[in-house]
């Protein structure tokens, strides 16, 4: 069930990306205020939405995680956060460029999108360390569940809050799409729709390599093969700690039934 | 639901009394803080928004210490094991625990704002008190109810006392946003700014929203 469609997903991904870079090259206006400086409006935004809207997407898998007790779910959850989380330095990263060319400096604390971008940041990049301090995997899995719900939870009201703070101070302009230019609206629509491709297809990725990961293990398992790679001769496959959510093998294999040869 | 809730308080605060762990540690550390801020500064008296500031900071930095305290001895000195054989509703456990910490909070509040006036608030404090006092329940309700659901969150990781601030930071920022900004007016030299309704509201909103969080999510935590 995992990969499939893998390699349809990666080349529409580059189509669209090559597209939307074309389009912002190419097709779109330049800003008459800010110029050139202004294209990369056209990776930032799209970087920020997707990463916040993985962030949310990631509670809505804990809070199916919750409720169907389906390890394969806080694994879309983990994968979901993870990949927002590298999405969300891409965007912190761009927007301090962004504010260094326009306004001079790398940060800016009266531009209020920024600042609640940060502190969400700051708060998901707790997620992996707090996964990393449970052993016990089901208890691991449950409690970063709690946590995705609470933090997805936090994102709208951070975001509610801090504007509140600025809200007299700084008009916002490039809010909506409305306002925009036709080509302006047209590039950054498919500009957000390559980035939202992107995540998809990393995601995809990393789901099916920890699947086949937890497959791999299985079989191991089942057939007694000492691991792979260094040459170390042990029996059984040695795991190390890992922030990574594992799949039991009972959703993966029927391993557990046929239980070890040795045991 | 109350009397399990009324039980597990006196508890709690029974406890308190006879060990002293949190409130008094609390208390000193908020003291601690504005003798280092006079030095840090190098300012004798302070008002507006500084003044706002650093006692929201002092008074979050020293409730985190009371949260990271909060279920020490439930996990591991067998509380919970204890209270899950008990029949009651899990729920109970995350009100008394949240009332506990809004006694702690105010306990020692009690003395360090009163402390904070002396040591460094350049106004009396006379005039801001009835706002001010407005402020500080609603940004302890908020820490009550986060602090609470983060305490239970961490309190069974490994370094919970690491994992603890930083989980909690970035979620009372908002409080400390709306709480700095209600009482930065009424700490002001010369006549009192009038209160921010507008951070009220956003603090009780803010407050309710992460009661109703806490309340829904706090059973998973519990269920081993």
């Amino acid at each position: 069930m995992y990969g499939k469609g893998l390699r349809a997903l990666s080349i529409a991904t580059i189509a669209v990306m090559a597209i939307g870079l074309g389009l912002v090259f190419f097709y779109a206006p330049l800003d008459a205020e800010q110029g050139f400086l202004q294209k990369i409006f056209y990776v930032h935004v799209p970087l920020a939405i997707v990463a916040l809207c993985g962030f949310v997407v990631g509670a809505v898998m804990a809070i199916q995680h919750l409720r169907t007790r389906d390890s394969r779910w806080d694994l879309r959850s983990y994968v979901a956060i993870h990949m927002s989380l590298i999405f969300a330095v891409g965007a912190l990263i761009t927007g301090s460029i962004w504010a260094k060319g326009s306004w001079g400096h790398w940060w800016v604390w009266n531009e209020p999108t920024l600042v609640s971008f940060l502190i969400v940041f700051l708060l998901y990049a707790t997620y992996q360390p707090l996964r990393f301090a449970i052993e016990d995997p089901e208890r691991q899995a449950r409690y970063a569940s709690v946590f995705a719900i609470t933090a997805g939870a936090f994102v709208p009201m951070n975001f509610v809050a801090v504007r509140l703070s600025t809200a007299y101070l700084h008009p916002r302009v490039l809010g909506n799409t409305s306002n925009l230019p036709p080509r302006m609206a047209l590039t950054f629509v498919t500009c957000l729709l390559g980035i939202a491709l992107l995540y998809a297809t990393l995601c995809m990725y990393e789901l099916t390599a920890k699947h086949t990961r937890a497959q791999l293990r299985a079989l191991r398992r089942l057939t007694d093969v000492p691991a792979a790679g260094g040459g170390r001769l042990q029996t059984q496959p040695r795991r190390s700690r890992s922030a990574a959510p594992t799949l039991s093998s009972t959703t993966t294999m029927s391993a557990r039934t046929a239980g070890r040869p040795g045991a | 639901m109350r009397r399990t809730v009324g039980a597990l308080l006196r508890k709690e605060l029974l406890v308190e009394l006879r060990t002293l762990e949190s409130v008094p540690g609390m208390t000193l550390f908020a003291l601690t803080t504005f003798v280092v801020f006079h030095f840090a500064l190098n300012r004798n008296s302070i008002d507006g928004d500084l003044a706002a500031g650093i006692l929201w900071v002092t008074l979050l930095f020293a409730a985190i210490l009371g949260v990271n305290r909060l279920f020490v001895a439930d996990a591991d000195q067998g509380g919970f094991d204890g209270f899950l054989l008990a029949p009651v509703d899990r729920s109970a456990m995350l009100v008394a625990k949240a009332l506990t910490l809004l006694a702690y909070l105010i306990a020692f509040e009690l003395v360090a704002v009163p402390a904070f006036a002396l040591l460094l608030l350049g106004p009396p404090l006379g005039q801001a008190l009835p706002g001010l006092l407005a402020v500080l329940l609603l940004g302890d309700l908020g820490v009550a109810a986060i602090g609470t659901l983060v305490a239970a969150l961490t309190v069974r990781t490994r370094a919970r006392d690491l994992l603890g601030p930083l989980l909690a930071l970035p979620l009372l920022v908002p409080i400390v946003l709306g709480a700095a900004r209600a009482s930065s007016p009424l700490l002001s030299l010369g006549r009192p700014g009038a209160l921010p309704a507008r951070w009220l509201v956003t603090l009780g909103l803010y407050d309710l929203l992460f009661g109703l969080i806490a309340y829904a999510l706090f059973d998973f935590l519990l269920e081993d």
